[in-house]
């Protein structure tokens, strides 16, 4: 379904088309979706996204640089240990972006303040990988604004054909969609081509397909943090193999039905009711045990009134 | 077919972690029971059930609830230090967990707020992605959102009062979205809840409460300003 005046992000291929027919860059018709669909003024969407990406890079800082443990005890300041660490295994660049999408992780499950991106238990993919972008191609920040209204624009075509939400679709419909966004922001800020942003979010959601959303004690800590920063890792090998113009075979817009496809058919234990994979390990039962309140009047069946 | 999301959904809102259901949408169901109570309270019994009996505290529920009662907003930095602060504004705290509640939705929240001779019940509901819904305001069914302007009435239950209401609302150029209307005991008495896509005059809330049939006049506007 297409208007005349505006797109409306039911898929990709008529994303291009449109950018295409009307000689517009990618960011351009999420910005006129945003002001036709809900009324919001240009101006606003530009502050709202500046407002947002200064949000991503405090939590970055606040994670790097203040006491990050949470009431469960399972974070406890991953994130500076990794941003610190002597040896850095494949280059500096790499060991600040592993530590930036692990301490906006961190503020957020140690109640910091973060921009859901697609969701607060995504919140630092795009923080991690745009910070570092922006730091080590010295891109303005007009530029990473355009790219992350592509990663929106992104974001409102899985959340149309798949999901964007762990209880519906597993961990790959939050972190899945997180990477995707910002493996296409990535390839856009760097100059990439319609064909290669959509072969960055192809490949990206190549690579996180059947995620399962199994969060120990059903908390957002285990194994949340450390997938942000897988994510962020995969976002930037599929915008380095998309840039080359390496094919995804598969175009975009079916990866996403398979993403929608492998969520529809996971099993409910694996949707963020902590009821399988590491919350139904020996240990992950005994941390919620430690962890869940057991102090509990229990009602009789028979209900109340 | 369901509303297209906005950008903003994608990239957004900003938050306070850990979750919008634990965080955002208990610090919301606060700040609408303080509107509906018209103060900060001094005392407060805080009971969660089901879900959120085993859960409130490794999600910080029970910081969240505290910070909303205190009128913080859903962004604010100092949620994470509500327990300070509501010692520092001298908010006294009681917290229950009641489990197996099978009357409620899993992430209810009961809320006894008191300051003086004043007390009010609240009961609310997290529904995800930081909505919620105020099942319940002294044992009266409410079922409002809080994401509109709401208008609370308690009256005398009499012939006409709801077609007089909804007139008055109308000369507001006011459009009712949502309008619910219940009887408790045998008191006579009603409670008529409303939710308006804009705003009404603070004139027109006098107006209606100045009318004889009419107990008590609650206007909620936007909980998020």
């Amino acid at each position: 379904m297409q208007t005349e005046d505006y797109l409306l992000f039911d898929d990709f291929k008529s994303w291009k088309k449109y950018c295409e027919k009307h000689n517009k860059l990618l960011f351009e018709p999420v910005l006129d979706y945003e002001i036709h669909q809900k009324g919001t003024k240009e101006t606003a969407i530009w502050e709202g996204i500046a407002t947002a990406y200064q949000v991503m890079c405090e939590a970055v800082d606040t994670g790097l640089n203040e006491e990050m443990t949470s009431r469960s005890g399972m974070i406890n300041n991953g994130a500076k240990k990794v941003y610190r660490y002597p040896k850095a295994v494949l280059s500096a660049e790499f060991q600040r972006l592993i530590a930036r999408a692990l301490a906006a992780k961190e503020v957020n499950s140690c109640m910091g303040r973060v921009v859901a991106a697609p969701t607060a238990g995504a919140s630092g993919i795009l923080p991690g990988t745009l910070y570092t972008l922006q730091e080590l191609h010295d891109i303005p920040n007009q530029k990473i604004y355009e790219g992350m209204l592509v990663g929106a624009g992104i974001a409102l075509i899985i959340e149309r054909n798949a999901s964007i939400a762990g209880a519906v679709g597993g961990c790959q419909a939050e972190t899945g969609t997180a990477a995707a966004m910002a493996s296409g922001a990535i390839v856009y800020c760097l100059g990439g081509d319609i064909n290669q942003v959509f072969g960055a979010v192809a490949i990206t959601i190549q690579c996180m397909l059947g995620l399962v959303c199994d969060p120990v004690a059903g908390l957002v800590e285990i194994p949340c943090v450390v997938r942000n920063a897988s994510a962020a890792a995969i976002a930037y090998s599929s915008a380095q193999i998309s840039l080359a113009s390496v094919d995804s075979v598969i175009p975009v817009d079916e990866c996403i039905m398979a993403m929608g496809e492998i969520g529809q058919a996971m099993e409910a234990r694996y949707k963020e009711t902590a009821l399988g994979g590491l919350a139904a390990t020996p240990t992950g039962q005994a941390i919620s045990r430690r962890v869940l309140i057991h102090d509990i009047e229990m009602l009789d069946d028979e209900p109340e009134q | 077919m369901a509303e297209r999301s906005s950008v903003f959904d994608m990239i957004g809102p900003v938050m306070i972690g850990p979750s919008s259901s634990h965080t955002a949408g208990v610090v919301r169901i606060a700040r609408a029971a303080i509107r509906v109570f018209g103060s900060i309270p001094d005392e407060v019994d805080i009971t969660f059930y089901n879900s959120f009996a085993r859960t409130y505290e490794g999600h910080g529920s029970d910081k969240a609830i505290l910070a909303g009662l205190l009128d913080f907003k859903t962004d604010d930095k100092r949620i994470k230090d509500a327990f300070e602060h509501a010692k520092q504004q001298g908010l006294t705290y009681k917290f229950r967990s009641v489990g197996n509640a099978a009357i409620y939705h899993p992430n209810t929240i009961k809320l006894n707020m008191r300051k003086g001779a004043h007390e009010v019940e609240v009961i609310g509901v997290s529904k995800g992605g930081g909505l919620i819904l105020i099942e319940e305001v002294n044992g009266f069914a409410a079922n409002f959102t809080s994401s509109l302007h709401t208008l609370i009435i308690f009256a005398k239950d009499q012939p006409g009062s709801i077609a007089f209401i909804s007139d008055i609302i109308a000369h507001e150029d006011g459009n009712i979205a949502t309008m619910s209307v219940t009887r408790k005991g045998k008191s006579g008495q009603a409670c008529l809840v409303l939710e308006i896509d804009t705003g009404i005059r603070m004139l027109t809330k006098d107006y209606i409460e100045s009318l004889s049939w009419v107990d008590q006049v609650i206007y909620i506007p936007d909980i998020d300003m």
